[in-house]
């Protein structure tokens, strides 16, 4: 799909393959530090493997073992409990040991269910708790601002958590105050953890809803690498826009395992062995 | 982000008439600021009512409008704090206490976010606005919460000394204040450090402890009662965590009966945090928790509301009397 009309900001062939295998790594170290726990969300990680590429190997500005780096973008996973798919990139950036890494879960390990910034160096803020993060965000963003630094702060949301009511008092606050480095990227796979999430309460029409609250609003294929980047790129590059800013990213709840796409029961799961081997090839074998 | 109401306005003139107190807070903060202190101070849409509408006019850029959104606030403080600055958040009591315990427990005190929580019209001060609006819990929750210093000054004074000691104080804060029409405790220049009571005499027969708006009047009841050959002692307690323990042992050590005195209910508060004290030591001393006795504040102004729960000076007499015999 290229929804999204070639310009200076689109990625070229090589970078789009060099995040594609960045985002296969997350989906394959997801799959092995779950083995550990024998629990965790697959499929919620599944769905922001190239949301969560695109970013760190492209789009934001860090740097390598410097987690505290104080001009560096900040990202908040918003929809915490993806936070297995973030430890790997962290790792990589240095931030946590290979060692760490490997104990996720284990008693006394910094790494669990959900990212702590107290814990974890290179998490910009904890959560676990649906709803908060999107005002931390934008409380950063205002930060950011009064001390006339010019990160950026992304946070990444689930679409089951728009049901959360401080959600749309930060997006009423975060565009009344003109919080323009402020990027919202909501995962919209579509479930929560009770089923569909439009048939546990309806959040549609999403673009209209932050639209009508006063964000600029971008609506991407979630998976499709060329034009998330491109669409990332071109946000972080507008300096003359005065509202924060929403991608809704369309993506299949457990992508690149065909059979977590079309069950919706693994939402919280582990896959055993065989299945696991199955995955890890379909992963290995298939092109998001 | 600049005020909307000027501080010389008749409005804003009106608002602050019977609350001269509330000068306290954004004075300050406006010390600090000018010190060169990286503080923001936040409302939600109670800048008015708090006084912060002085700082906001005096410092704009420096001052946040959150609207009607009390757990966003507090969310977005603990975000500003992580980009280094000093964010002073406030709104009633009732709200921050309990709304917004879930944000102040996560994103504040397990972030470890040195956010400054202002909680103003504590305890039954709203008076008739009713129990939605009355602060008789938050001590209980919020001294429950891990990592989180819980202060209760009992005047302006005491609260402008405990804010500029806070520059040194890198823990999360929640500051219990009145509305602004507490007698004066302290002079000016008070000295304030976190964690130490202030002893006001030492007693025999009874040591008081109070905090916040009670101070005041327990120290006249002491001083009427010695007069007529008694010995009383009260100890105002600002932090009531960490509590200074040491004077909890010293006073009862000496005391034959203890009393606490609060503005809040006797369920979770100073009085449970003294007698946590007590009995972690061993000390066998009799304790009268005075204050709202588990129940739902009553709507009356609020004069009328210290005087039925028994929280100003005739009312405290009267207990202590009940007590000492």
């Amino acid at each position: 799909m290229r929804s999204v009309s070639s310009s200076n900001y689109a990625p070229s062939a090589g970078q789009v393959a060099r995040l594609r295998e960045k985002a296969r790594f997350i989906r394959l170290e997801t799959i092995r530090l779950i083995e550990i726990a024998k629990v965790g969300h697959y499929s919620s990680v599944f769905s922001v493997a190239e949301i969560l590429a695109a970013l760190y190997y492209d789009v934001m500005s860090i740097r390598h073992g410097e987690p505290d780096w104080p001009d560096r973008d900040r990202f908040l996973l918003a929809k915490g409990h993806a936070a297995v798919g973030l430890f790997p990139i962290l790792s990589e950036y240095g931030y946590i040991s290979k060692a760490v890494l490997d104990g996720y879960t284990r008693l006394g390990n910094p790494l669990g269910d959900h990212p702590d910034m107290r814990k974890v160096p290179g998490v910009d803020f904890s959560s676990g708790s649906l709803g908060h993060a999107l005002s931390a965000g934008f409380g950063m963003a205002m930060g950011g601002r009064m001390q006339g630094k010019d990160f950026h702060v992304f946070v990444v949301l689930g679409d089951g958590e728009m049901q959360e009511g401080q959600v749309w008092e930060a997006a009423m606050a975060a565009a009344h105050h003109k919080t323009s480095r402020l990027v919202a990227i909501v995962d919209r796979n579509g479930f929560q953890l009770d089923g569909a999430v439009d048939d546990v309460i309806g959040v549609e029409p999403l673009d209209e809803k932050w639209r009508a609250f006063g964000w600029e609003v971008h609506v991407v294929d979630g998976h499709n690498l060329y034009d998330l980047t491109t669409v990332l790129r071109k946000i972080t590059a507008d300096t003359s826009r005065r509202a924060p800013v929403c991608v809704i990213a369309k993506t299949v709840k457990g992508k690149g395992v065909s059979f977590m796409e079309t069950d919706l029961g693994w939402h919280l799961g582990y896959l055993a062995p065989p299945d696991a081997e199955r995955a890890v090839q379909e992963i290995m074998s298939r092109e998001i | 982000m600049a005020a909307t109401l000027s501080p010389d306005s008749w409005q804003y003139r009106q608002l602050n008439a019977n609350t001269p107190g509330l000068n306290y807070l954004s004075d300050a903060l406006i010390k600090l600021a000018e010190a060169g202190h990286p503080v923001v101070a936040g409302s939600a849409d109670l800048q008015y009512s708090n006084g912060l509408a002085r700082f906001a006019a005096r410092f704009p850029d420096r001052f946040i409008q959150f609207g009607i959104s009390e757990q966003n606030m507090v969310t977005a403080a603990a975000g500003l704090a992580t980009t280094g600055m000093v964010p002073f958040v406030a709104t009633f009591a009732s709200f921050l206490g309990l709304l917004c315990c879930e944000q102040i427990r996560m994103d504040v005190a397990y972030c470890g976010q040195p956010v400054r929580l202002i909680g103003h019209h504590t305890g039954i001060s709203l008076g008739f606005y009713g129990a939605s609006h009355h602060a008789t819990e938050d001590i209980a929750t919020m001294r429950s919460i891990a990592g989180l210093t819980v202060v209760s000054p009992a005047d302006g004074p005491q609260l402008a000394a405990a804010i500029a000691a806070s520059v040194d104080h890198d823990k999360p804060i929640y500051f219990r204040i009145g509305r602004g029409r507490e007698p004066i405790v302290y002079p000016d220049d008070t000295a304030f450090a976190f964690g130490k009571a202030i002893a006001h005499g030492c007693g025999e027969e009874l040591a008081i402890i109070a905090c916040g708006l009670p101070v005041h009047p327990a120290i006249e009841v002491a001083k009427k009662l010695n007069a007529e050959g008694r010995s009383i002692g009260v100890i105002d307690m600002p932090t009531i965590k960490p509590i200074d323990r040491e004077a909890i042992i010293e006073a009862a050590s000496r005391a034959r009966v203890m009393m606490t005195v609060e503005e809040h209910n006797i369920v979770g508060g100073l009085g449970a945090a003294v007698a946590e004290v007590l009995c972690d030591e061993g000390m066998g001393v009799k304790l009268v928790r005075h204050g709202i006795r588990d129940e739902y504040s009553l709507i009356a102004p609020p004069t009328h509301l210290y005087a039925h729960y028994k929280l100003d000076a005739a009312g405290i007499e009267d207990t202590v009397r009940a007590i000492i015999g």
